[in-house]
């Protein structure tokens, strides 16, 4: 999961035994992405929020898989409802995050308060479910 | 409202139109309606209202259950009456959606002060959701057809919704599974299949996280309902991989994709038979594949928006190679290690047909599981079936992200319906779809006759042609009323528990052996008399006679069949011991020989004898049941393990009897048993109890053991050595002396 994050890109890319200016030109190419990504949400505080809380997501989705290896998944139901709950609100909130800065070309029928009434209701629906698979 | 402008042309204002546009259209729906809820009333006009076939008893019996005994009690409902002595956990092993539904409108109507009975809810629903069904056909069309904004503003083109929604309304194909009385899981699932269907169109166009919800929430009441939800489980993931090989990838598809799947995924495992499988097994797979794919997707749409190409061809070449050796190792490791089940073998007969025939007996055994002859494709569809690829190909014309929809699902229902008989029914919609679609595409351009009237070129021929395409058309639409209408009386609407058949004169004759036996079972037998029958009645003996049953039409547990089986096919020495074992008390056996009834038990004998080869191969085998010839016999001439078998006895036990004056004829085989034979065979362990009218229902008692402690079968020897001895009758009729329980 965490690979889908931008700030975790690094992971993504493993220069393994490949020519020696691959990896070099390859780190360079994740460099200036990360530059115009922070260039982007420099100026925007709703999305360093938006990302603020993605990170947070997928701290608490490392953590609870961690925990799940670590002490065993005996509640399966349980451990089930809490990974999927930062999966899912972390896919929602990208979808959000995807029609509120997206070109306006692509979501023209979805204004940024639209979009946002129907994260909160995806969210209430999903945390809903959750409650009721946690039991 | 209607002027005459300057030029003489009359103009009636927008408003009206629209009005009248919109009246047109509601009527149309109340036309369809009609029609659909009409023809599906044949079965009821024809016989009565009643639950048909076998599963629906099933369903019908776990409804009353639900509306007696409320929610909770219904969800951990153990069932000891099913299965013995096993009993099933049926709360946990059903899908909940049909019951429920019906037990809320039943609900719903109580307390509105419309208290109907519950078998009369169970018996309309289908009718009612089928005018549902074409009702989604018309949204799902419309969305299909026309881009958001005109749906939007109202200037979409409805002339192929409300073909397809009429069509689906009759189209036999639906229609066998949803007429009035065949209350199985498929009459609600078609209905939600294309509300899901609709929402994720739309969800896919606007890119709206609202509608992607909404489809993950008919996703799961589809879930709850059939098994067959598999399909969309599958479909929605292909249409989005497709579109990411066509190079489609928007923001729009991820957001919709990726909220139904979490939501969809998250809300399916809440049903108790589904459970954990969406994460487990690897039907469940290609979902999750293609939610990671779309992840590194919107990666790779980042990088691919930041750099130049040449780099970025470089990166993704770099990742994907190592996501690809990943993903694949992790897939084999979570088989090898048992964290993903391996697929089911009804999924493998999906693919290679004759895996069922050739592993399972049990599946291959099942009707709907053959192959479909060609001939059916015709017969539930009519004309619809060749204008179906022309459908595509104008989907191919004009290629929307909604027409590789329509295209990925005629591809893949198409083979499906190839497969199986019973998934013709998931081929239908989208037949429905395509032919309206085709159908819209001619009319557009041969009821177009401005240039007839205005008087452009040679008048006569374009006029003739014209006229001639139109005609016929206009007769094949009537004539697939006409079809449909005929194949739905014809074909689709026996109860199969109360059969038809004509007299010399002409007059209809009921017969109606079934209810008579299982209605014998319930008035005469002890509450928890156990009986023991092939598994196709198993549900019809629990909802009609309320008597414990040891296999069903729930078909889990291939030994307990097996067991049966081998009771039923072999000699009666071996199988009182079976069925002491088991604690058999009644015994039902179909004979048709009588009637001419060809779906009885000596017909499916040969099933019987293979499932139960599949388990005990060193007791029986198929070859034995056959002549030296090959042949199937069951005349004089019939193979001993055929005559020595249990259930060839009990079918033809006193069969000669009936014809005093010469040989006696089985009318479904058209065999002739001699009188000298029929006469011979005999039965020790069990005794005759009821016979019903037409000798379609037969039921047996297991005797009692000898008080004595001496076998039956010698008992039985001795008493015919005394009786020829004293020179008395053979056979005493011993009536059963139970008295009638009301």
């Amino acid at each position: 999961m965490a690979k889908k994050l931008p700030t975790q890109q690094t992971a993504t890319v493993n220069p393994l035994s490949l020519t020696r200016t691959l990896p070099h030109e390859l780190s360079e190419a994740i460099s200036t992405s990360l530059a115009s990504y922070q260039k982007g949400i420099s100026g925007n505080r709703k999305l360093r929020l938006i990302d603020y809380f993605l990170t947070f997501l997928v701290f608490l989705g490392i953590l609870q898989f961690a925990f799940c290896l670590l002490v065993g998944t005996f509640p399966f139901n349980a451990f089930l409802g809490g990974f999927c709950s930062t999966v899912a609100q972390f896919v929602l909130t990208i979808s959000l995050r995807l029609q509120t800065t997206g070109t306006k070309e692509i979501f023209q029928n979805i204004s940024s308060q639209r979009a946002f009434a129907e994260y909160i209701f995806a969210s209430l629906l999903l945390h809903f479910i959750v409650y009721h698979f946690i039991n | 409202m209607v002027t005459i402008n300057d030029q003489g042309y009359i103009t009636v204002n927008d408003r009206v139109l629209k009005l009248l546009k919109s009246l047109l259209i509601v009527l149309i729906f109340i036309s369809i309606t009609i029609a659909a809820v009409s023809s599906r009333l044949f079965s009821v006009i024809r016989f009565e209202s009643i639950i048909h076939e076998f599963d629906p008893w099933f369903n019908f019996r776990a409804t009353k259950y639900l509306v007696h005994n409320g929610f909770y009690k219904f969800l951990n409902w153990f069932d000891d009456k099913t299965w013995y002595p096993l009993g099933r956990v049926t709360g946990g092993t059903l899908y909940p959606g049909l019951m429920v539904t019906s037990a809320v409108i039943h609900n719903l109507l109580a307390k509105i002060g419309l208290p109907i009975d519950i078998r009369n809810i169970c018996v309309m629903l289908a009718p009612a959701f089928s005018s549902l069904t074409a009702i989604a056909m018309y949204f799902l069309t419309l969305e299909l057809t026309n881009d958001s904004e005109s749906i939007a503003n109202g200037t979409a083109k409805a002339t192929a919704a409300l073909f397809s929604a009429i069509f689906m309304g009759i189209t036999p194909g639906y229609i066998s599974r949803s007429v009035a009385g065949s209350y199985d899981n498929e009459a609600i699932a078609i209905t939600l299949l294309m509300i899901t269907f609709y929402f994720w169109i739309k969800a896919v166009k606007l890119g709206s996280v609202f509608y992607s919800s909404v489809t993950a929430l008919f996703y799961f009441y589809m879930v709850s309902a059939w098994g067959g939800y598999v399909f969309i489980t599958n479909l929605i993931p292909l249409h989005v991989f497709v579109l990411l090989l066509m190079g489609r990838f928007t923001h729009k598809i991820y957001v919709s994709y990726t909220t139904w799947y979490v939501l969809g995924t998250l809300m399916s495992m809440q049903i108790p038979f589904v459970g954990f499988l969406p994460i487990r097994s690897n039907d469940h797979m290609a979902p999750l594949g293609v939610f990671g794919l779309i992840q590194l997707v919107l990666i790779g749409d980042f990088f691919k928006s930041q750099l130049s190409r040449k780099v970025f061809i470089k990166l993704a070449i770099v990742s994907g190679v190592v996501v690809g050796i990943l993903g694949v190792v992790g897939l084999i490791l979570a088989t090898k290690i048992g964290l993903i089940a391996p697929w089911t073998g009804r999924f493998y007969s999906l693919w290679d047909t004759n895996y069922a025939k050739i592993h399972i007996p049990i599946i291959a055994s099942v009707s709907e599981h053959q192959p479909t002859p060609w001939a059916s494709f015709f017969f539930d569809l009519n004309f619809l079936i060749w204008l179906f690829p022309v459908g595509v190909w104008f989907c191919f014309q004009d290629l929307t992200d909604g027409a590789v929809f329509v295209i990925i699902y005629s591809v893949l229902a198409s083979y499906f319906a190839g497969v199986m008989v019973r998934l013709i029914l998931t081929l239908a919609p989208i037949v429905c779809v395509c032919g309206a679609i085709a159908i819209t595409k001619l009319f557009e351009v041969y009821s177009d006759f401005t240039d007839v009237v205005k008087g452009k070129s040679d008048n006569f021929f374009t006029l003739f042609s014209k006229l001639t395409v139109l005609g016929s058309f206009g007769f094949y639409l009537f004539f697939y009323v006409k079809h449909c209408t005929w194949v739905t009386e014809n074909a689709y609407s026996s109860p199969s528990v109360v059969l038809s058949s004509y007299a010399a004169d002409g007059s209809q004759i009921l017969i109606d052996d079934y209810r008579e036996a299982y209605y014998w079972l319930r008035m005469n037998t002890p509450e928890d008399a156990k009986v023991m029958a092939w598994w196709d009645y198993g549900y019809q003996i629990g909802g009609m006679a309320d008597r414990t049953t040891f296999v069903d039409n729930n078909t889990w547990n291939n030994t307990h069949i097996a067991t049966v089986g081998k009771a039923m096919a072999v000699s009666e020495e071996k199988s009182e011991v079976i069925m002491r074992q088991l604690g058999v008390d009644y015994i039902l056996v179909i004979f048709g020989g009588v009637l001419g009834y060809s779906g009885d038990d000596i017909n499916k004998f040969l099933w019987m004898v293979r499932i139960s080869e599949g388990i005990w191969p060193e007791e029986v085998s198929e070859r034995g049941y056959f002549t030296p010839r090959g042949e199937y016999k069951v005349d004089d001439n019939a193979a001993q393990a055929m005559k020595d078998s249990m259930l060839y006895k009990m079918s033809f036990y006193r069969f000669g009897e009936l014809f005093p004056s010469g040989d006696a004829i089985d009318r479904v085989r058209g065999q002739r048993l001699s009188r000298s034979y029929a006469e011979s065979i005999d039965l020790n362990i069990v005794e005759e109890v009821f016979t019903s009218e037409n000798w379609l229902v037969r039921l047996y008692k297991l005797k009692e053991p000898d008080n004595l402690g001496r076998s039956l079968l010698t008992l039985k020897d001795n008493e015919k050595k005394l009786a020829t001895k004293k020179g008395r009758r053979l056979r005493v009729n011993k009536k059963p002396s139970l008295d009638l329980r009301v």
